[in-house]
């Protein structure tokens, strides 16, 4: 407790790879841990290529509500929601192949103690700005040469920025439903009540049965409202918020290839949306044949990325309507329940 | 019903139970409140405040004010269809009123080619009735008769449930309109994200969005269609049980202003010098057969509104019951034909 408190959160394994040492183990990690872990990757990988799976984002509000002992919902939310992005993070760094041998990886999941992670503040704002400043100072500096591979690093930055422009959309979108939903199962749950009053207040017996069964309709329907607005916010707000950090990990990479093609020039990181912090900056002088090698390690990310995303959607739309088909088969059988009820009134 | 620049006009059918003929007239919510008014002033049918008054509902304009619309509550939703079949609900209550149904107006109402409500009104006996509800302080007087009390006390506690429900009903009627809006949006939203282009990944992923936004246009509909059926049946029934609760307790104030009024002659009578004393007399007995007759009328009317208003409910318990569990069967049935069309696609 306290301002120096932290969250430690367990890594269980399990795992038939002959990379680790043991089939089954688990390790504690905190949060910077995470945040440590992806810096490492982030630098090492991602100028050679790799689309690197982006950090959680960090939230200073919602960790230090947690941290002074605030037992409420909205921190208990907090905490869930950070855990289940801590899991996707791993997921993803873990499926793909090169990083899972990644010395780093394979430490912050087997070791029993992490050194302490340092430089995982965020970039102040100010900082932000000044970097994207001489980011777009040096592009404007730049005289670039079109060749083909050019034309298909424009094609697919254009491709990225409509994919960001959508997903934006659809995440506006969601969170809408999902605040909705919420209201609704408010709103049930009041009605609930006053319907309840209503059967209490009723002389004529029958009818009094009916209203205080119909206000337990009510309370289960209610809880069926939470359920769905649960469902949807997993499955598509956090999806759907991942994909948007995807998006612009991805947008990185082709700047830097583009500078690469001047050859001696410091490149850094642009950025559309400020939440999300890359500290990349380093000197490219490398030779025709090692840009063939990154522009192709580029293209395979790329596809394997797209491929990646079909086929997660899937699994989670097919999870969706399973509970959205649940839902409807509850609502049949409490609406058979309550009609005897209501017709039993005479 | 037909809308006809900023006024609504009913269309109204009508057959003569003695079989003489089918009537087919146009009345606008003035005639309404002419017919009503007519009802208010009949000063010659004894025992006449202790009818329990038929509510009408407050009058609908096509832009109608904010005031007005939360007035209406959910007779103010949709395309007018609740609020129609509010206006039938009053015409049919007052032709069958055993008492009311008497009136000439009401056949003028029903069958005058020419609309009635364009004549002046006598407006004295309407404002004593109606705005009897002028000077409340004479709501807490004590009873002279054990059933009377026990009605009025009863009705009290039950005219601000029945408020308090139908209040509440109607929010989570206008939630459910928004989720079903949200839908809208986040399907529109998908279809947006469809790609062009040969390259298969694209395909695969513009494939499952088209799919997803399909679902989301079923969920939609089965929003809107679980909305329709709350407000047609159970909602209407609440709107109705609420406005008729109001109307009994105008009537017992009505009732309860007269015994004020009988108990002032009583004591005017016993007050009154010899040469007064035989008038005083005259008057007392007067208003006594007054009250007597209102109190007759009354306790019939009370019986008669209770076994209607268990009648009305559980209608309206049963409608709802049967049009939700119809609506999830086939929701159940559209979610699991896109659940399987889902698991078969590659």
């Amino acid at each position: 407790d306290g301002m120096n408190a932290y969250m430690a959160y367990r890594v269980s394994i399990k795992t038939s790879i002959s990379l680790f040492k043991s089939q089954e183990f688990s390790v504690k990690r905190r949060f910077s841990d995470f945040l440590g872990l992806h810096s490492k990757l982030a630098s090492k990988y991602l100028h050679i290529g790799y689309i690197v799976p982006p950090a959680p984002e960090k939230s200073i509000v919602g960790m230090t509500k947690v941290k002074v002992g605030k037992e409420d919902q909205s921190s208990n939310e907090f905490v869930e929601k950070r855990r289940s992005a801590l899991e996707r993070y791993l997921m993803r760094t873990v499926k793909h192949p090169i990083l899972l041998k990644d010395p780093n990886v394979l430490q912050f999941l087997e070791s029993s103690e992490l050194p302490r992670a340092v430089s995982t503040q965020a970039l102040s704002s100010a900082g932000l700005l000044r970097m994207v400043n001489k980011a777009a100072e040096a592009v404007n500096k730049m005289t670039i040469k079109m060749n083909e591979s050019d034309a298909w690093f424009e094609e697919k930055q254009q491709h990225f920025e409509n994919l960001d422009v959508q997903l934006r959309k659809l995440h506006a979108s969601v969170e809408s439903l999902v605040c909705h939903r919420k209201e609704l199962s408010v709103n049930t749950a009041q009605f609930a009540k006053s319907a309840a009053m209503l059967g209490n207040s009723e002389d004529h017996t029958a009818l009094s049965r009916a209203l205080s069964q119909l206000a337990e309709v009510e309370e289960k329907i209610d809880q069926l409202h939470q359920d769905q607005a649960n469902a949807d916010f997993y499955l598509f707000s956090e999806l759907l918020g991942d994909y948007v950090r995807l998006i612009i990990a991805v947008k990185v990479r082709p700047l830097q290839i583009n500078d690469c093609l001047n050859c001696q020039t410091t490149f850094e990181v642009s950025f559309t949306n400020p939440l999300f912090v890359f500290q990349l900056e380093g000197k490219v002088e490398q030779g025709e044949r090692d840009f063939e090698q990154i522009s192709k390690t580029i293209r395979k990310e790329v596809s394997r990325f797209e491929k990646e995303r079909v086929t997660d959607f899937k699994a989670i739309i097919i999870k969706y309507l399973e509970s959205l088909v649940q839902t409807q088969q509850q609502l049949i059988k409490y609406w058979d329940a309550f009609l005897p009820e209501a017709k039993a009134i005479s | 019903m037909v809308k006809d620049g900023d006024t609504l006009t009913f269309l109204i059918e009508s057959e003569k139970l003695s079989g003489t003929g089918v009537y087919h007239v146009d009345r606008t919510y003035d005639d309404f409140e002419w017919l009503q008014q007519h009802l208010f002033s009949q000063e010659e049918v004894s025992g006449i405040q202790g009818v329990i008054f038929p509510p009408l509902p407050v009058k609908a304009q096509v832009n109608a004010s904010a005031k007005v619309i939360k007035q209406l509550g959910i007779l103010g939703l949709g395309e007018w269809r609740a609020y129609c079949k509010a206006m039938e609900t009053f015409v049919r209550q007052i032709a069958a009123h055993s008492i009311l149904g008497k009136n000439n107006a009401v056949e003028i109402f029903l069958t005058s080619s020419d609309p009635p409500g364009r004549q002046r009104v006598r407006k004295n006996i309407f404002n004593r009735l109606s705005q009897a509800m002028e000077g409340m302080r004479k709501e807490g007087h004590k009873d002279v008769d054990e059933f009377f009390q026990t009605e009025r006390d009863h009705n009290l506690v039950f005219t601000g449930c029945a408020k308090t429900a139908a209040e509440r009903f109607l929010d989570v009627v206008q939630t459910e309109q928004k989720i079903a809006v949200a839908c809208g949006h986040f399907s529109t939203a998908l279809r947006l994200c469809v790609e062009q282009g040969e390259d298969p990944d694209k395909l695969d992923f513009s494939k499952v969005c088209v799919k997803l936004s399909e679902v989301f246009d079923s969920i939609q509909k089965n929003v809107t269609s679980v909305a329709e059926n709350n407000v047609s049946t159970l909602g209407l029934g609440l709107d109705l049980e609420s406005r008729y609760q109001e109307a009994e307790k105008e009537m017992l104030y009505r009732r309860t202003c007269k015994l004020v009024e009988l108990e002032t002659t009583r004591r005017n009578a016993e007050k009154a010098k010899p040469v007064k004393k035989a008038a005083m007399e005259e008057v007392k007995k007067a208003a006594e057969t007054e009250f007597d007759h209102i109190s007759g009328v009354a306790k019939e009317e009370i019986a008669r509104l209770q076994a209607a208003r268990v009648k009305m409910l559980q209608q309206a318990l049963v409608q709802w019951c049967e049009k939700q569990l119809l609506t999830a069967k086939e929701s159940a049935d559209q979610f699991d034909q896109h659940l399987q069309a889902f698991r078969g696609m590659a």
